[in-house]
């Protein structure tokens, strides 16, 4: 039962903190509060279970947990939520960002508290189930689920030009997701008209014979559902817009965990479903990966936007997961799944400062701001200290991933590994200038605000603690993950095999009879 | 005692954090009894730990203390490690033990700074990644340290943060210095897929059994390390930032000149050297850059008039013969270079800094003069630091060391005649630049009264620093000056010895005494132009020409004129231009389009039955056609 707590938990608690907020603005806060505190003690404790339990161990086609009973038996479509590794991980981070994103709406939402806390643990509710759904239908349930209350969110407590931004994300989102929905079905229909079994069960769905053909087409569709949430260059444009407009718990949310899902459902469900289409497809998204990354970086150092800054350097980031997903090797997989959390805690962490600092000072215009260290040396230096892990310093969570996912790309394409390496170089550049115009320069304006409260440091130092942790201590998260995704790669074995060899490696054998003269550091 | 090991990085990581949480709080005394006692304890221990492993060295002179596994994913595997041998161990030693001067130092320095705190936290910290750098057992870690230290020279460098100016030297650093990176990171890359291994020993002892000589990918990356390295010491082509750099407290440039950062290129490369070995190119490649950079950093330094700029770019260029001993393969020569640099150029950073002090935070050395009377102690220390700079032969630690790279830079296994040439007129070029300094600045009349007489807190730095660039040199004397080989017999478990070459003796004297009397002349014609007879210089500087190289000099050399036209602008540029995405208007464009059609339809919707009926018709007309012609 512990997998639908985890989603009907928060959606009873978003029930509750709607009606709580009729009658009065403090008890929403406290009730998502609580609600949020026990849904990451529940999903901490299962990640523990899961490491001293068997969960390092599990077989391909083994779940940790499953809860599986039939939902309209008519059509095979079942209620199936199931966690490995790589969904536990999720939950986790879930968890912890849905936590800090009700701590840093504690002030900034006077109006209709009720509602907005009910908006925020559905969205919470329904990520939780995406990374926990595995009939395809209820997936494309909870993708959807997650997506009314965002607009909700973006299009209430927005700033100024919200609803155009909510109606570009809306279209987008739910375009892409229609495409993906077309490929869904029409795997279903494929599926059982090849068995007789109609099931939208993703596991029986994993072998299905489709000809290469139309097997590409299908994939395109998850393509573009997945890769629109992510976002990949060139679908990203709704993204700035839509985080520069969202209230700072709806780019929290969106940052951090929404573009998470596109990046899960490469993962879980492209290249399992669909291995040789997206073998061969994955050349041309390692490329756009690429392009994001260069791209992305350099409009983010030409705004002045602070939100729509770090907004750009999310799709920055995500290119890496991009090319780490379609090199599609351990390395490469591990290191993505470490930016995927790393990424959703520092530009989380990006997100909730750029919010204080616009609460406080009303602007986010970074030819307005400046100097701000002096006024406010605490968020300065905990501004400095995510700003860096943006930047991929390393020692911090970011840089484990990226370093992870060049090392597994450089396997599968050298040029593309290096040229993504100068992504190090553009995040250095827009990292360093943010700081410049916020922090460092003369207080021209002659800001006056105070510094962190109480409650903010406990957000920001739980996030450098965690980003830390990540950073000089990854293995617990990669120990994690790691079963999980050798388990996926063993799905696509068959299309994937040849690429170790690729490298060139001199004589392995010659190697390791060295090595064995040498004899000491094995 | 070796056990003790990981403390020594721990106890500025941890002055650091004390420092960066509760420095507010504390006050400036217990900030400076953390700041500073943190990198004593740390010296403390490293100098027990030498100590020992001069009397009782470790089983094969290397000892390794795992603390943790870092990242394990598939085949790689990296640890939490250090490893400790001859070579880490003379840098761990200069790094804590000069470190240690600079911080005690600073306690006088920087007393009346708001940021006093912060100073020390980012001092320490920067202490704390230098000592990663050089003591980590693996790349990733080396690179740690190495990400490490460039952050920390951001931090100082911009530590002024309220000009904009001293930020954007701040960010000129990291950024140059990220270029570096990133080539280094894909020969991390190449590497690992070499050996599956990113652990230096294991790379450097499988190396030799994987790569024959001049295997292609020995070659490509050692050039990429080559790469990192000449982003971190400031070579050629990537020197840019260094004088820049000038923007931080003086016993910042301090730290990055002697004791951390630009030396971390010359310790890669030394630190890796069974893989330079296997490629020639490679290694020709370090002594051209090296030969190359001291020469251009030395001409710069000639036209220089802000004090701390002309210790700049010496450091540049004594960077650069470490290069070269590196690349003609004096490894151990290029190491004892970089320790007796170490000594004389935190010396000098540290004098400078007091006269900097004294005359009303005035740089430009024209305006001073006159102040040997004034401040004795800084006169005398300073003096020894030039001497020992500008290689005064026989009495100075840096006449030994240099001398060692100039021989080498002919005789030695990768030497030329040319490399030996560029060494030697760099070596003129250093006295020159070096003594036209000191007369300017404490010759002459005094020019500005004395605001600040230094107390011990400064002296004593200076002057245990001055004894070490005075006879620290003693350790390691060459063939025909006594043939004492201390040091090179330390360096010898973990560099390769000078092998091969040619040995006369004849040569090598004519080189020392050629070299000797070299200097002393440009020391003369430094007295001569700028104490004696200034006219000279004024006539020719006031001259077309004289005045174009003296600004010329001065940008050193237009690196920077021409990196602002080939990289900053057209990236700006293109940056800026682009600043709405242009991709967005394509989905802009799309309801853009879609509005027009509403347009366009909403006139046929104009309510009159007769236009309805026309239309019927005329829709019908065209079905009926389009059936029948189909």
């Amino acid at each position: 039962m512990t997998l639908t707590f985890l989603f009907a938990w928060l959606i009873l608690g978003g029930l509750l903190a709607w009606l709580a907020g009729r009658w009065n603005k403090e008890a929403p806060r406290w009730i998502s509060l609580g609600f949020m505190i026990v849904h990451l003690i529940v999903s901490v404790r299962l990640w523990i279970s899961f490491l001293t339990n068997k969960g390092l161990t599990l077989a391909q086609g083994e779940w940790f947990l499953m809860e599986k009973s039939p939902w309209i038996p008519q059509w095979g479509i079942q209620y199936f939520l199931a966690v490995d590794g790589l969904s536990i991980l999720l939950i986790v981070l879930t968890s912890f960002l849905g936590l800090l994103a009700v701590a840093c709406s504690w002030k900034g939402i006077q109006e209709r508290v009720g509602f907005f806390f009910f908006n925020l643990l559905w969205i919470l509710a329904g990520i939780s189930g995406v990374f926990m759904a595995l009939d395809l239908f209820l997936f494309y349930f909870f993708w959807e689920i997650m997506l009314i209350p965002l607009y909700f969110l973006i299009g209430i407590w927005g700033h100024s030009n919200r609803i155009y931004a909510t109606i570009k994300f809306f279209i987008f989102t739910q375009a892409s997701g229609l495409f993906m929905l077309i490929s869904i079905l029409a795997l279903y229909f494929i599926h059982g008209s090849q068995t007789g079994h109609y099931t939208f069960d993703y596991v029986e769905l994993l072998g299905t014979q489709v000809s290469p053909k139309i097997a590409f087409w299908l994939m395109l569709g998850f393509f573009l559902g997945f890769g629109v949430k992510l976002p990949a260059v060139p679908v990203h444009t709704w993204l700035p817009d839509a985080h520069t407009e969202a209230p700072t718990a709806g780019s929290v949310v969106l940052a951090g965990l929404v573009l998470k899902a596109g990046a899960y459902g490469f993962i879980r469900f492209l290249m399992p479903l669909f291995p040789q289409a997206g073998k061969e497809f994955a050349m041309v998204a390692m490329i756009l990966g690429i392009i994001g990354i260069i791209y992305a970086a350099m409009v983010a150092f030409a705004q002045n936007d602070l939100k729509r800054l770090v907004a750009y350097t999310s799709v920055s980031h995500m290119g890496f997961v991009l090319l780490g997903v379609f090199a599609w090797n351990q390395l490469a997989l591990q290191g993505a799944v470490m930016i995927i959390l790393s990424h959703g805690l520092s530009t989380g962490a990006l997100f909730i400062l750029v919010g204080d600092i616009y609460d406080r000072l009303h602007t986010r215009d970074m030819d307005k701001l400046g100097g701000l260290w002096s006024v406010t040396p605490r968020l300065g230096g905990f501004g400095m200290v995510f700003a860096l892990a943006s930047l991929g310093l390393p020692g911090l969570a970011n840089f484990v991933g990226e370093f992870l996912v060049l090392l597994g790309v450089y396997q599968v394409s050298v040029p593309i590994a290096a040229l993504a390496t100068l992504g190090f170089i553009a995040s250095t550049i827009y990292s360093l200038w943010m700081i410049q115009k916020t922090f460092f320069g003369k207080n021209v304006n002659e800001w006056k605000m105070p510094d962190a409260t109480p409650r903010e440091i406990s957000i920001y130092a739980a996030l450098v603690v965690a980003l830390l942790w990540l950073g000089l201590f990854p293995n617990t998260v990669l120990r994690t993950s790691r079963q999980a995704l050798k388990n996926l790669q063993q799905i696509t074995s068959q299309y994937f095999q040849g690429s170790k060899e690729a490298t060139t490696n001199p004589s392995v054998e010659e190697l390791n009879k060295s090595r064995s003269n040498y004899g000491g550091l094995e | 005692m070796y056990d003790l090991l990981w403390l020594v990085p721990t106890f500025p990581f941890l002055g650091f954090l004390i420092l960066a949480i509760f420095g507010k709080k504390i006050g400036k005394k217990l900030s400076a009894v953390v700041g500073v006692g943190s990198i004593g304890l740390s010296a403390l221990i490293t100098i027990l730990i030498g100590i020992q492993f001069l009397t009782n060295p470790p089983e094969g002179h290397a000892f390794v203390q795992t603390l943790w596994t870092w990242i394990a994913a598939d085949d790689f595997k990296v640890n939490i490690a250090f490893h400790l041998d001859a070579l880490s161990m003379v840098f761990a030693f200069v790094v804590t033990f000069v470190g240690f001067w600079i911080h005690l130092y600073s306690t006088e320095y920087m007393a009346d700074d708001e940021g006093f705190s912060r100073f020390f936290a980012y001092m320490n910290l920067f202490v704390g990644a230098m000592l990663m750098l050089v003591m980590g057992d693996n790349l990733l870690l080396l690179y740690l340290g190495w990400e490490g230290v460039g952050l920390c020279s951001y931090l100082l460098i911009g530590f002024w943060y309220r000009d904009p100016a001293n930020g954007y030297a701040a960010r000129k650093a990291f950024i140059v210095t990220r270029v570096g990176d990133a080539a280094m990171a894909v020969g991390l890359f190449m590497l690992f897929y070499s050996f599956k291994s990113l652990n230096i020993q294991e790379i450097l002892s499988v190396a030799p059994h994987v790569w024959s000589p001049g295997n292609k990918l020995a070659v490509a990356s050692t050039l990429l390390l080559l790469g990192g390295a000449v982003g971190k010491s400031a070579q050629l082509p990537l020197q840019v930032w260094l004088p820049d750099a000038m923007a931080g407290p003086t016993p910042t440039s301090a730290l990055i000149h002697a004791a951390t950062m630009v030396t971390a290129g010359v310790y890669l490369i030394a630190r890796m050297n069974g893989i330079y070995l296997l490629a020639p190119l490679s290694m020709t490649a370090v002594a051209i850059v090296g030969a190359a950079t001291l020469l251009v950093a030395g001409f710069a330094g000639m036209a220089q008039t802000d004090i701390k700029r002309v210790l700049a770019y010496s450091t540049v260029s004594q960077i650069g013969y470490m290069f070269l001993a590196l690349g003609v393969g004096a490894w151990s020569a290029g190491v004892f270079h970089f320790m007796i640099h170490a000594f004389f150029k935190a010396l000098l950073f540290l004098a400078a800094g007091a006269i900097i002090l004294a005359q009303h935070h005035e740089q430009n050395m024209f305006k001073m003069g006159g102040l040997a009377k004034a401040l004795p102690v800084t006169f005398w220390t300073f003096l020894i630091g030039s001497a020992s700079l500008a290689a005064l032969p026989l009495i100075t630690a840096g006449f030994y060391s240099k001398d060692a790279i100039i021989w080498y830079a002919w005789s030695g296994p990768n030497g030329s005649i040319y490399l030996w040439m560029a060494a030697v007129f760099g070596a003129m070029v250093t006295a020159f630049y070096t003594f036209r300094m000191v007369f300017v600045t404490f010759f002459g009349e005094q020019k500005m009264e004395i605001s600040h007489y230094p107390t011990w807190r400064v002296h004593i730095p200076l002057i245990a620093l001055a004894f070490f660039a005075l006879f620290g040199g003693f350790i390691e004397l060459p063939g025909t000056l006594g043939h004492l080989t201390l040091f090179s017999d330390f360096m010898k478990s973990a560099l390769p010895v000078v092998e091969g070459g040619h040995h006369e003796v004849s040569l090598e004297i004519f080189s020392q005494v050629l070299t000797a009397v070299l200097a002393l002349v440009s020391i003369f014609v430094a007295y001569y132009l700028y104490l004696k007879n200034m006219q000279i210089v004024t006539n020719f500087t006031s001259t077309k020409f004289g005045h174009g190289l003296q600004q010329f000099l001065l940008s050193g050399l237009g690196f920077d004129w021409l990196y602002e036209r080939l990289f900053i602008r057209p990236y700006v540029w293109l940056s800026r231009t682009n600043k709405r995405d242009f991709i967005d208007f394509f989905y802009v464009f799309l309801p853009w389009l879609a509005r027009q059609f509403h347009y366009l339809f909403k006139y046929t919707q104009t309510g009159k039955v007769r236009r309805y009926v026309v239309g019927i018709v005329f829709g019908v007309l065209v079905s009926i056609t389009i059936v029948v012609i189909l």
